[in-house]
């Protein structure tokens, strides 16, 4: 049997003196002895040496060792995992946007200024927020800026106050945001429907209460009906909702999370506004506020007048810079674009598909996957792995096997109130042929557990790499690799 | 334009499936009194053709991209070969997520295994992270680190940092009872070795500098470790400007316990300052406080050599409130383009743009301050930019040079006292010999 090629690391390929012609000669007299007597680096021992085939090769290669959105469904529980528009991707790398520096005069960069603009405009009207930042680089930022936007706002009054609650069906990203924002989080239970439990709410809800962060719909896919009354609550008190809108592509053009009392909020760009995941980022986390807010937000803000635009940066009440320059501009042209394509009725449908494509696999997979709560799903739905536990089957075995199937296993770490978790996130851009092949994919696989669980334990078969010893590689690290002597 | 695939049979199917006749009926769960009852007051839809003249035009109205500049100040433009374009645009890099499924995401891990491993060269140190947002939150974390590390309560600022990345680190340590306190520089350009003397009196978590500092001066990073060290802090090493490390000796090497910056030298373009790369190096006791992804080598049940993410317990998801930092996903797409963007270039070819770029600068800073009345600022030796002084106010300089197409450099005066008629000007490879001879002769002209 012919040995199957394995992709050696760069570093195993190359061999002294190769290398990719890519600079001119200098054209400046040379000064052989500058920077004398400064530190000054030898050979970095190890650093590549490979020509360019056989670096478009290495990457091409181990291209193929991934799964991605343009191969099939993947079905990332909250991570919504939707085509990515090519012209999106065309438009921002045009030279005139990807060649500008965020140095340059306000004057000659009008274009970016106001592309920033728009979309915190759009930003704005869709979620029923006042104004928005769009220096955040991913979610978790938001959630941080977010958060020490409602510290700043509670300490003008006073008090920045103590705690913030959070529930126990929230991403870690919330607990720890909060935290480095120096609050102590106390946690609020989830009642049977897996919505907040008012009467928790109501004995927390103090004085000593700076915030509620809540995700809506939350982690469970199940929109908090009483969220009204949620922000009635905390406002009692003289607390802020902070509104985590990792899931807001279930709402878009449907409800806005201003008009249900939110006083805070994130948007994940890269999920709900269809910006590619890059292989974990980059991604962008604009903040969105209410009005009585907008002084706090990061510095510089963009103004416009009389069609001009410029940076504001004389705002004494800003929480300050979260990031340098002006976000993840690249990241922004694209989320901008996938707005202007679709206007008000395809931003609508954004939610209507995403909601439909959900319920759809809910529907097909009761009865043979345990759920938990039985509250209606939004844009995802949470299933476990109960059933199958019974043949010593878990959610990582069907994961696993799913690989097998051709398709990408769902969310499976969170949330913590669901053991053996398997969160499921169709979005609205599938087709009925690719959900269906999930469907039938996930029946086969219940129907494999009962009668052969030993081939979803040993599950993937197909893949360049089969199961990986996580225990060990966490027990022993090796981070990087290191040249045999 | 829609990208929707469902066909009106397919919805009907898939109504009749679910049990409901609209769609409408699907958010039963939203209270009425809330929901949308009007459209949104968002711009008609538009198809590809007209979005791409919409977008085109917005482009075109950014005039910067026809001046010959000199801009640096933290992003920097540099050659990107066309190799890192086209790699990195592959679908298989660029619409994945977070590789939670190794088994099907080898590709992304095994690049990110390389990327650490170039970044642990670069910088002289143990361990590197899978990347960070950019430069001024790699700086940021860097101070959190020092602070979990040490447990005191101070960490000492150059004011050569560059003023944005002092600005978010003020912005993150604000709330956590940490102080930042400003170390002024010296005639020089660096870090003042008398005034950090002086402040290292009280106990500090680390001594945070930059290297080829914000004025484009090489600190003594040796010198400054050995004084952070001396009071057992730890010497935090940040650079705004990574394609210097091809050229310096790595930070590790020279005392620093943590190496961060900013990787957009690297492959990625300046896109108006975003996505960019953030890059963090530690010492390997420090790894349970690094922040961030960080991928491992492994094997799988048949023995084969794969790739994992690992020491997962110090991050969100498992620690919650008691993480290391709140960041999940990072920039793996832009820590693929800088790999690329190495491995192509290689051992010699960073030695030769990095070496390129010093030469360049140094020709650069000869013609100019030939330029009668045109001095250099600071004395302290420089990779790819200096501050120049002037004898006339620099915007009105600025504005002279822009009517004959030039964006000669970025005024210091409004973010330094001290600093009037200064710019600070930065020359990369892509400037040729006749493009800074250009700028010599206008700057003469604007100043006779």
């Amino acid at each position: 049997m012919i040995k199957e090629i394995r992709e050696p690391l760069i570093f195993e390929l190359g061999a002294p003196g190769k290398k990719a012609d890519i600079l001119p000669a200098l054209d400046v007299p040379e000064k052989k002895d500058l920077l004398r007597g400064v530190a000054l680096r030898g050979d970095i021992d190890g650093f590549p040496e490979v020509s360019e085939p056989e670096v478009a090769r290495h990457f091409t290669r181990l291209s193929q060792k991934n799964y991605c959105v343009d191969l099939g469904l993947y079905p990332l529980g909250s991570c919504t995992m939707k085509y990515n528009p090519k012209v999106n991707e065309r438009l921002s790398g045009l030279p005139g946007l990807a060649g500008s520096h965020p140095n340059a005069p306000e004057e000659l960069v009008q274009g970016n200024l106001e592309i920033l603009r728009r979309l915190e405009t759009s930003l704005c009207e869709i979620a029923g927020m006042d104004a928005f930042t769009l220096q955040p680089a991913a979610g978790a930022h938001g959630e941080l800026t977010g958060m020490m936007i409602i510290r700043a706002a509670l300490a003008d009054r006073g008090d920045p106050r103590k705690y913030v609650l959070i529930p126990d069906s929230a991403h870690g990203t919330n607990p720890s945001s909060a935290h480095i924002c120096g609050y102590a989080v106390k946690e609020i239970k989830s009642n049977e429907d897996g919505m907040i439990d008012l009467a928790s709410l109501e004995q927390e809800m103090t004085g000593e209460v700076a915030a509620l962060m809540v995700t809506n719909p939350n982690t469970l896919g199940v929109f908090e009906s009483d969220i009204c009354r949620v922000a009635e609550i905390v406002h009692a008190k003289g607390g802020l909702v902070y509104m985590d809108g990792a899931n807001m592509n279930a709402l878009t053009g449907i409800v806005r999370p201003g008009d249900m009392g939110v006083d805070v909020m994130h948007i994940n760009l890269h999920k709900t506004f269809s910006t590619p995941h890059g292989g974990g980022g980059p991604g962008s986390g604009p903040v969105g506020v209410k009005k009585a807010l907008a002084a706090y937000l990061p510095a510089p803000v963009v103004v416009e007048n009389g069609g001009r635009f410029a940076l504001d940066h004389d705002r004494p009440k800003s929480i300050g810079r979260v990031r340098s320059f002006n976000g993840n501009f690249s990241i922004i042209i694209r989320a901008l674009c996938y707005i202007m394509s679709l206007g008000p009725k395809g931003v609508r449908e954004i939610a209507e598909y995403a909601v439909l494509n959900a319920n759809y696999i809910r529907k097909r997979l009761e009865g043979v996957y345990h759920l938990k709560y039985g509250a209606a799903s939004m844009h995802e739905c949470v299933f476990s792995d109960k059933f199958q536990k019974d043949f010593g089957v878990t959610n990582l075995d069907i994961a696993k096997r799913l690989i097998d199937y051709g398709v990408h296993p769902p969310t499976m770490s969170f949330p913590l109130i669901v053991h053996g978790a398997l969160m499921i996130e169709p979005t609205e851009t599938e087709s009925k042929r690719d959900l269906d092949h999930f469907v039938e994919a996930m029946l086969t696989i219940a129907r494999e557990a009962k009668e052969n669980p030993d081939l979803l334990k040993s599950a993937p078969h197909v893949t360049y790499v089969r199961r990986l010893d996580e225990v060990a590689a966490a027990k022993t690290p090796i981070l990087k690799w290191e040249k045999k002597n | 334009m829609s990208y929707l695939s469902l066909s009106d049979q397919d919805k009907k199917e898939m109504l009749a499936a679910v049990g409901i006749r609209s769609t409408e009926e699907l958010f039963g769960c939203v209270p009425k009194t809330v929901r949308l009852k009007k459209d949104l007051d968002l711009p008609a839809p538009l198809a590809e053709m007209d979005l791409v003249r919409a977008v085109e035009e917005m482009a075109g109205r950014n005039a910067c991209s026809h001046y010959l500049s000199f801009l640096g100040g933290g992003a920097y433009d540099h050659f990107i070969p066309a190799v890192v374009d086209s790699l990195s645009s592959r679908a298989e890099f660029v619409s994945p997520y977070t590789p939670y499924q190794p088994e099907v995401s080898q590709g992304t891990l095994q690049i990110i295994f390389e990327f650490q491993t170039l970044v642990c060269q670069l910088t002289g140190l143990d361990i590197a992270n899978d990347s960070l947002y950019e430069g001024a939150t790699g700086a940021a974390e860097a101070v959190l680190m020092a602070h979990r590390l040490t447990n005191r309560p101070k960490v000492l600022v150059a004011r050569t940092l560059h003023p944005q990345y002092r600005e978010v680190i003020r912005t993150y340590i604000k709330n956590l009872g940490v102080e930042a306190i400003d170390v002024p520089y010296g005639q020089d350009g660096r870090v003042d070795p008398a005034a950090l003397a002086a402040l290292l009196d009280d106990p500090v978590g680390g001594v945070v500098f930059q290297s080829p500092n914000y004025f484009g001066v090489i600190e003594d990073v040796k010198a400054l470790s050995e004084a952070a060290h001396g009071r057992k802090a730890l010497s935090v090493a940040v650079t705004a400007e990574a394609l210097s490390l091809g050229l310096l000796e790595a930070p590790g090497k020279l005392g620093a316990d943590i190496v961060t910056g900013e990787g957009q030298s690297f492959g990625l373009p300046l896109s108006f300052g975003g996505a960019y790369l953030g890059f963090m190096a530690c010492r390997k006791e420090y790894v349970r406080q690094l922040p961030g992804r960080i991928t491992g080598q492994t094997t799988d049940v048949e023995g084969r050599r794969g790739y994992v993410l690992t020491l997962a317990t110090r991050e969100q998801h498992i620690r919650r409130e008691k993480a290391t930092s709140n960041i999940c996903s990072n920039e793996a797409l832009c820590a693929l383009r800088a790999t690329i963007f190495l491995e192509s270039l290689g051992k010699d070819g960073l030695r030769q743009m990095a070496w390129q770029n010093a030469q360049k600068a140094a020709y650069a800073l000869d013609v100019l301050t030939a330029v009668p009345g045109v001095r250099r600022k600071f004395a302290g030796p420089v990779f790819n930019e200096f501050v120049l002084e002037f004898p006339k106010p620099w915007t009105k300089l600025d504005a002279a040079l822009r009517d004959k197409g030039i964006l000669g450099g970025l005024g210091l005066e409004g973010a330094f006292d001290g600093l009037k008629n200064c710019a600070l000007v930065s020359v990369t490879e892509l400037k040729r010999k006749e493009d800074i001879d250009r700028l010599a002769r206008t700057l003469k002209e604007a100043l006779s």
